[in-house]
């Protein structure tokens, strides 16, 4: 359905693997003079589930959006499918972006249409399909997340729960090739986190969808994640599949999947000596 | 605000016909449009030495029935005298030795062109010239005449 | 001590400075801005059920106020002029002074002012809302532009409706004149539309008035999509895009009547 955009420039003696879904090289991002990635390189092979987990501001949705297009990185590599995406001029990176899909943080339906029509919209604005074939597949992807029956409600009168999982059959309606995930999972109560987790689980099996989930939620990334990436101020500082998780002897690691407050990320905000600052009459 | 595409279609195109209607109103009720675009009728010339308060425009009336409209105003820089272009509706004639005056309707009103028409079997036409024309009454030049005869007045018995 | 008044003047002078060049930079955005809506505007005017909604919300929703406002300002003046001009006995010449002062400038200007708190900040939420809930991000990632989707239309709704509401404007404030001085007061009808036609020329008041409500509606229709545009993604940015709005309109109408009256209205007679 996507189709192949022309294929990737000869730019940088391309290194790419064409079994990597996306790759990245020593990229490093600051925003305003302020660092956010340093020295990022991972790769995610085609259709694996890979989490990138870290605290609040570690700059993991800021990964995301350098692969989508949205940000261009100050030095390193970015590839999707092989190319190199900060090289890509506008048409050319609108024509990769119709590979990609996204779930945004609390669903980022459209409020003016109803589900139907906003899972619609990339049917309707990137293809030719006629009214019945683009029906047949609205109902089938929202069918795979549970809720056709739901296809006439206008997003604010979804719960949480259900907006996400509209979301997610609007992220896959073309079937793209990298589905990216921005904290599928926050706020949501536990039977929906089993189901978002289940879905994106499922869609990668049976679709061959590449899956890239940014989660702070270890317990439900545990389960469903094929390799896992640690963030921790700008700087990849773990990596491994589950199993090399939960045994993991590394201190940022262990603090993050027992959920110490205290660790490598420490609990105090930096301050002065505790007690000079009660004792002085600042 | 899920709006029905009909009922919205419907209510853009009233909103549409109204406002095309409003200007339509303006320019033809309120405006002279009508007046300024169909402007048939023939054009005549008349000289004058003060236009006084003429403006373009203004009403050209015969025994005060509004007959055209003035057209232009210039100055003719050899003579020094104002050239004023009256368009006249098509169906009025009017004799070649007929007098054009600038006059004012009321004390505050506005300047108008009176045309007075002679005994002449001959009739002026398109691009003709009207030859006797009066001025305007400037009231200062009018005030000033009678200051100067009251006082020419007062000087002269005794 | 004159150290100090120098180096006073130094940060004035710096601080203006600066704050020249963030007005010049803030310009510059602004411009490339609206080049690239007016670039994405024949994606969004081939898409004419996109415009249409936008008219739709901007013009027809406005109807209500515009016309009920056009109304009492005819109503108010005709009172106030009547009151004026019956000392000089020139009563009859009501239906041009209300005619004149509708056309050539409330009409555009108080409408235009009425379209930018109401329609234009309602553009201006809308887009600004759209922003902080991730949705123009997400219109992006769907390789959708979000310029030719959501503001282009919303850029020529605005430009397309604002002469319509001017006009109607102006039409109920004539007619509010009308009930006033005609029947309320008893002037002559007669007089009252005669005079008022002789008075009023198409092309010179009427074609004027129109440009200058063309212009203001270019203006707040640029200006609201511009804060939407540009808001913080949260409820505050939000609510203070809003208000920028609906103040820099304001004072854009305002400004550029002026200017716009220089031009058009000299010599006049």
């Amino acid at each position: 359905m996507s189709s192949q955009a022309a294929p990737a420039p000869a730019s940088a003696g391309a290194t790419a693997h064409p079994e990597y879904a996306v790759e990245l090289e020593g990229v490093t991002f600051a925003y305003d003079r302020r660092p956010v990635l340093t020295g990022i390189t991972m790769a995610v092979p085609r259709g694996s589930v890979v989490g990138i987990m870290g605290g609040s501001g570690c700059g993991k949705t800021t990964i995301l959006r350098l692969i989508g297009g949205e940000l261009q990185p100050n030095s390193g590599r970015v590839l999707v499918a092989g190319q190199s995406v900060p090289d890509l001029d506008r048409h050319e990176l609108y024509l990769m972006r119709r590979k990609l899909g996204m779930l945004f943080q609390f669903g980022a339906l459209f409020t003016d249409m109803s589900v139907y029509e906003n899972v619609a919209f990339t049917m309707r604005e990137h293809t030719d399909l006629t009214e019945e074939l683009i029906r047949d597949l609205v109902l089938m992807k929202l069918h795979a997340v549970g809720l056709r029956g739901a296809a006439r409600l206008m997003p604010s009168e979804l719960s949480g729960g259900m907006a996400r999982r509209v979301a997610l059959a609007r992220a896959i309606a073309l079937d793209p090739m990298l589905v990216m995930y921005d904290e599928p999972f926050a706020g949501l109560d536990p039977i929906s986190l089993g189901i978002v987790g289940q879905l994106i689980r499922r869609s990668s099996d049976a679709l061959g969808i590449t899956s890239l989930v940014v989660t702070h939620d270890i317990y439900e990334s545990l389960k469903i994640v094929d390799y896992l990436y640690f963030v921790s101020a700008g700087k990849i500082i773990a990596q491994g599949t589950p199993d090399e998780v939960r045994a993991s002897k590394d201190a940022f690691v262990r603090q993050f999947v027992d959920g110490a407050p205290d660790g490598p990320v420490p609990f105090h905000y930096p301050a002065a000596p505790y007690r000079s600052e009660l004792l002085s009459r600042a | 605000m899920n709006l029905n595409r009909s009922a919205l279609d419907l209510w853009v195109g009233v909103f549409v016909a109204l406002g095309i209607g409003a200007i339509l109103f303006l320019a033809l009720k309120v405006g002279n449009l009508i007046d300024f675009a169909s402007a048939p009728g023939y054009r005549l010339e008349a000289r004058f030495d003060n236009i006084g308060g003429l403006k373009a425009r203004a009403p050209v009336k015969a025994a005060g029935v509004v007959v055209g409209r003035v057209e232009s105003i210039k100055l003719d820089s050899a003579t020094y005298q104002a050239v004023v272009t009256l368009r006249i509706e098509p169906g009025y004639q009017f004799t070649k030795d007929t007098i054009a005056s600038i006059l004012t309707s009321g004390l505050l009103g506005d300047v108008y062109i009176g045309l007075d028409p002679g005994g002449d079997s001959q009739m002026l036409a398109d691009g003709g010239t009207v030859s006797k024309t009066q001025s305007g009454i400037v009231l200062e030049k009018l005030i000033g005449q009678f200051l100067f005869d009251k006082a020419a007045q007062g000087g002269a018995p005794k | 001590m004159l150290s100090a008044v120098g180096s006073g003047l130094v940060s004035v002078l710096r601080r203006i400075g600066s704050r020249t060049l963030i007005i010049i930079a803030w310009l510059g955005y602004v411009t490339r801005f609206a080049v690239a809506v007016v670039q994405q505007s024949p994606a969004a005017l081939s898409r004419l059920s996109l415009t249409l909604r936008e008219i739709y919300f901007s013009g027809v929703l406005s109807l209500v106020i515009i016309l009920v406002s056009g109304l009492f300002v005819g109503m108010v003046l005709a009172l106030q002029g009547y009151d004026v001009l019956q000392r000089y006995g020139a009563a009859e010449s009501l239906g041009v002074l209300v005619a004149l002062s509708l056309v050539r400038e409330l009409g555009p200007v108080v409408s235009g002012l009425l379209f930018a708190s109401r329609a234009g900040s309602a553009i201006t939420a809308e887009i600004g809302l759209m922003k902080a809930t991730e949705q123009l991000s997400a219109m992006e990632m769907m390789a959708v532009d979000p310029l030719a989707r959501v503001v282009a239309p919303r850029f020529w709704g605005g430009i397309i409706s604002m002469p319509l509401l001017a006009a109607l404007f102006s039409t109920l404030g004539i007619f509010g004149a009308y009930l006033v001085g005609v029947k309320l007061i008893g002037i002559d009808a007669g007089a009252f539309w005669s005079n008022m036609q002789a008075g009023v020329d198409f092309r010179y008041d009427i074609v004027n008035g129109i440009i200058k409500s063309i212009v203001f509606g270019v203006a707040v229709s640029m200006l609201a999509v511009f804060e939407g545009y540009d808001a913080k993604p949260t409820a505050e940015g939000v609510s203070t895009a809003t208000t920028r709005t609906v103040v820099e309109s304001s004072l854009a109408i305002l400004g550029l009547d002026f200017v716009l009256t220089v031009f058009m209205f000299r010599g006049v007679g």
